[in-house]
């Protein structure tokens, strides 16, 4: 008896929950249908959900008229330039903040938090105009030191929520054995860390991947990564509806994949540990 | 080779001095025992031997070198931590292996090595298994493996067994003693439990809040505390203390004598009182005296004694076996 | 606790990351205070000479700081309103035992991972365009007058936009504290013949409170600096409507290149953003003593 009353109910939580769960969803399913439309069926009143011609003319013309593949590929490097840089910054000072914790350790752990707080506009003239005098602007190098500064405390503190994790009788062990410091690191810590390690990253490229403040104000089109990029959609071009799709499609499609890995350390990562 | 002598060390986090000037000879092939109540500083001395502390001030000299600033790496000691330490991600071969990695030995006089200890300690079915595979006692035995392969000067153990059960526990405490028989090499080991410092130990130095308060042989430990911590520390269960007119009578401030020296009579003893708690073990009968005036006695007797909650005793430590502690608590 | 060895190579390893941050930190910020006290155009670079608190006075005065700063607020309250109710109740339903949980998860979480400029280009043409957004198109078919989103309830349509965005995040770290819950609490409270409305309110709630506060400090400090959905959907307009603080220092100092006053705005900002972000440092700081 109280088994068929669970059960109906769970079949009313399914369906509302795969109902909200669509619903949310659906404007990014609806870009995607949109991008295999013809322009002329993806303004059609009524619109068809599926039932059209199934094209793919419109990647083909975006790649064409717009050198897709080089937005892309700035959006490529300058993600997973700043996420490495970063972390080749961040994993040597997480050790010391998470091994070799000194008075002021929480100080600086908090302090390099505040400068993500620093609202970006504050120091957005100076950046322009140092970037203008030394040729930074609209260059993928400039971007890349802009993305990982910006980022650096993100990774900084999610290498360090892991690292604590990780006891220190281990490294301790180490260099008992003989281990030099960066025997250490190498050989004992990172191996240890790598789930974290790779965690980190796999957040961070999708951070970078969206940053779309810097991006936009510091590029113009050669370094443009793909959030500026489709920003130029937002003059009447965008009424091209089927072009934008595939556009949008393509720009979001491998950080919709990637996010998917990422649910569990995203909570971490961007609440600081404060949710776990 | 493997003598250790610390010359006046101290140590202090901030302000707290956890280690007071200190002194100790440590020859080579004994088996010392750092006992203690917890926070008395034991793990803070091993680790200041082990060198994962720096010493505040004083020397310590390892085969008689000044090794007071080598770093852990370099002084040829070897440790087996409370949580074992295992590198998780190494199977147990390369877990064993690592010191050896490290002291960049040849990959088969590493392998030749790993194996020879993996027989001696049991582990040669588990070689190629993670430390997460393994029972408590298993990974105990690969932190000791780890620890055996590179021959060092000298093993230092931070409370080795205290993550194991009670059974497995009197197992690795004869393990580790045969060890100490077969390798002959010099062996400082951390614990709480005065039974494992009574049953392993060559020497036995009891600390307290960062003092030696005595060195000495299990046996001498038991027969001739120096003070009334000693005398309370060592032995189970614990030495009978009894102050007042009692202890005048004996001239001390304070009287001890231990549970298992105490006769037991209907009438006409030194303390009368009433049994509180009898517990049977059929060996041993232990009871809790409740006498008037002072704190309850417990006495441990010889085989089965027939008394229960609720009867009266009377009482009488034999009079060669007291001990005699003056206001400072030293033994007279 | 450590050797002197290991604390010197410690320092060491720490140096390039406080270096670089306090760099970040420092040099860009004390160039805008600097720049905020000087009458300084772009387009006529001759002049930089010392303007006191005018920019401040210039900025603070202007009728379209009041209209940001309204927005800012609207904009920043009404998605947290949103997001953390519509989180609340979307957690409490992923938290229930449904068939093809995780991938209702997946479809929910979805928007969060969309970049500003895609999402914000597909809602204001896809969707909100008054001629062929699917939104009009519903309308016609109800017979109704479409609805101009953009250009009648700008803020409006932004806040729908950001809300889709930030409602996934605020889901998943609900989803996240919930269902770190204590079982046997909730057992122990149904025995003790508790309601699912007051098990709702009296354990539920209070157990998510951290982490709502928590969601609502990190939403706060990333909504405050909104900008590419504004920059893309509308301009800022019509007129202010939909100009936020951000966007407004933004078109002052590289629309009208005017440097001072733009300056000025940006130290505005610093300091709205430093308010709340003690607020969360504070909340952070404990769970680090945890």
């Amino acid at each position: 008896m109280a088994r068929s009353i669970s059960r109906r109910r769970q079949v009313v939580v399914t369906l509302l929950a795969w109902a909200i769960g669509l619903a949310i969803f659906f404007p990014i399913l609806w870009t995607i249908l949109t991008s295999f439309k013809t322009e002329a069926e993806a303004i059609a009143s009524p619109p068809s959900l599926f039932m059209f011609d199934w094209t793919l003319e419109n990647y083909g013309e975006v790649q064409e008229r717009s050198n897709y593949f080089r937005h892309f590929s700035n959006s490529v490097i300058i993600s997973l330039g700043s996420t490495l840089l970063g972390l080749l910054i961040a994993i040597p000072a997480a050790w010391s903040m998470a091994f070799v914790p000194a008075k002021r350790t929480k100080d600086i752990l908090m302090w390099m938090l505040s400068t993500k707080m620093l609202p970006p506009v504050g120091v957005l003239i100076p950046i322009y105009l140092l970037f203008r005098d030394t040729g930074l602007l609209d260059t993928r190098t400039g971007l890349v030191i802009v993305l990982t500064l910006v980022n650096l405390p993100i990774i900084i503190w999610m290498l360090f929520t892991y690292f604590r994790e990780i006891p220190g009788e281990i490294l301790e062990a180490s260099r008992m054995d003989g281990a030099q410091l960066w025997d250490e690191i190498i050989y004992v810590l990172t191996p240890m860390a790598i789930p974290g390690i790779a965690s980190t990253l796999l957040l961070n490229v999708i951070l970078a991947w969206n940053e779309a403040f810097w991006t936009l104000n510091l590029t113009a089109a050669k370094a443009a990564p793909l959030t500026a990029f489709i920003a130029s959609y937002s003059s009447p071009e965008g009424l091209f509806y089927a072009k934008l799709s595939a556009a949008s499609t393509m720009a979001i499609a491998p950080i919709l994949i990637l996010g998917w890995f990422s649910q569990k350390q995203l909570v971490r990562g961007l609440t600081f540990g404060a949710v776990k | 080779m493997g003598s250790i002598t610390l010359k006046q060390i101290t140590k202090s986090f901030g302000a707290t001095e956890v280690i007071q000037p200190l002194d100790l000879e440590i020859s080579d092939g004994e088996f010392v025992v750092f006992v203690g109540p917890s926070g008395c500083g034991k793990s803070t001395l091993l680790r200041l031997i082990a060198g994962l502390e720096d010493v505040t001030s004083g020397m310590i000299e390892i085969n008689g070198v000044d090794a007071t600033q080598t770093p852990p790496a370099k002084r040829g000691l070897a440790m087996v931590f409370q949580s074992y330490a295992l590198y998780p991600h190494m199977s147990v071969r390369k877990n064993i292996a690592f010191p050896l990695k490290m002291a960049k030995l040849p990959l088969q006089d590493r392998d030749a090595k790993v194996e020879a200890a993996a027989a001696v300690l049991n582990l040669t079915d588990y070689l190629d298994r993670r430390p997460g595979q393994l029972s408590g006692g298993q990974r105990q035995r690969v932190a000791i493996g780890r620890a055996i392969v590179r021959e060092p000067d000298a093993f230092l153990f931070d409370e080795p067994l205290s993550n194991l059960d009670a059974a497995l526990r009197v197992n690795m405490r004869l393990e580790i003693s045969e060890l100490h028989q077969t390798l002959k090499t010099t062996m400082i080991y951390v614990t709480h439990d005065q039974v494992e410092a009574m049953t392993m130990a060559d020497k036995i130095v009891v600390l307290q809040a960062g003092r030696i308060e005595q060195v000495g042989s299990p046996l001498e430990l038991y027969h001739k505390p120096a003070n009334q911590f000693v005398a309370g520390f060592i032995g189970s269960p614990k030495m009978n203390f009894v102050t007042g007119a009692h202890a005048q009578k004996h001239g001390a401030e304070t009287i001890g004598f231990r549970p298992e020296h105490i006769a037991i009579s209907q009438s006409g003893g030194t303390f009368n009182g009433i049994v509180g708690v009898s517990e049977h073990l059929g060996s041993d009968t232990f009871l809790r005296v409740n006498v008037e005036g002072m704190d309850s006695i417990t006495v441990r007797a010889d085989g089965e004694v027939a008394l229960r909650h609720g009867d009266s005793v009377s009482l009488t430590p034999a009079p060669d076996k007291i001990y005699r502690f003056d206001k400072s608590g030293n033994a007279l | 606790m450590a050797t002197t060895h290991s604390r010197v190579a410690a320092r060491f390893m720490l140096s390039p990351a406080v270096l670089l941050l306090l760099a970040w930190m420092i040099v860009p910020l004390s160039m805008t205070i600097y720049f905020s006290f000087l009458r300084y155009n772009l387009l006529n670079p001759a002049i930089d000479a010392w303007a006191g608190w005018s920019n401040y006075e210039y900025f603070l005065t202007d009728p379209a700081f009041f209209a940001a700063l309204t927005n800012t607020l609207l904009l920043v309250g009404g998605v947290l309103l949103i997001t953390i109710i519509g989180g609340t109740l979307l957690a409490l339903l992923l938290d229930q035992p449904i068939w093809g949980q995780g991938i209702v998860r997946i479809l929910v979480l979805a928007p969060f991972f969309v970049m500003p400029t895609v999402s914000a280009l597909v809602w204001k043409n896809m969707f909100m365009n008054p001629v062929n957004g699917l939104f009009a198109h519903a309308a016609k078919a109800l017979g109704l007058q479409p609805f101009d989103f953009l250009a009648h309830a700008p803020l409006f349509s932004i806040i729908l936009i950001v809300a889709w965005q930030w409602l996934p995040f605020a889901a998943l770290i609900l989803l996240t504290a919930l269902q770190s819950m204590d079982q046997e609490q909730m057992d122990a409270s149904e025995m003790d013949g508790a309601g699912p409305f007051s098990r709702f309110f009296y354990l539920v709630l209070p157990h998510l409170s951290r982490a709502i506060t928590v969601v609502v400090l990190i939403q706060t400090i990333f909504l405050l600096s909104i900008f590419a959905e504004i920059l893309v959907t509308t301009n800022g307009g019509p007129g202010y409507a939909s100009t936020n603080i951000t966007y407004l220092v933004y078109a002052q100092s590289l629309l009208q290149f005017d440097v001072g006053g733009g300056s000025a705005g940006g130290i505005i900002a610093v300091i709205l953003a430093n308010i709340v972000a003690i607020f969360l440092m504070r909340m952070i700081g404990k769970n680090l003593e945890a």
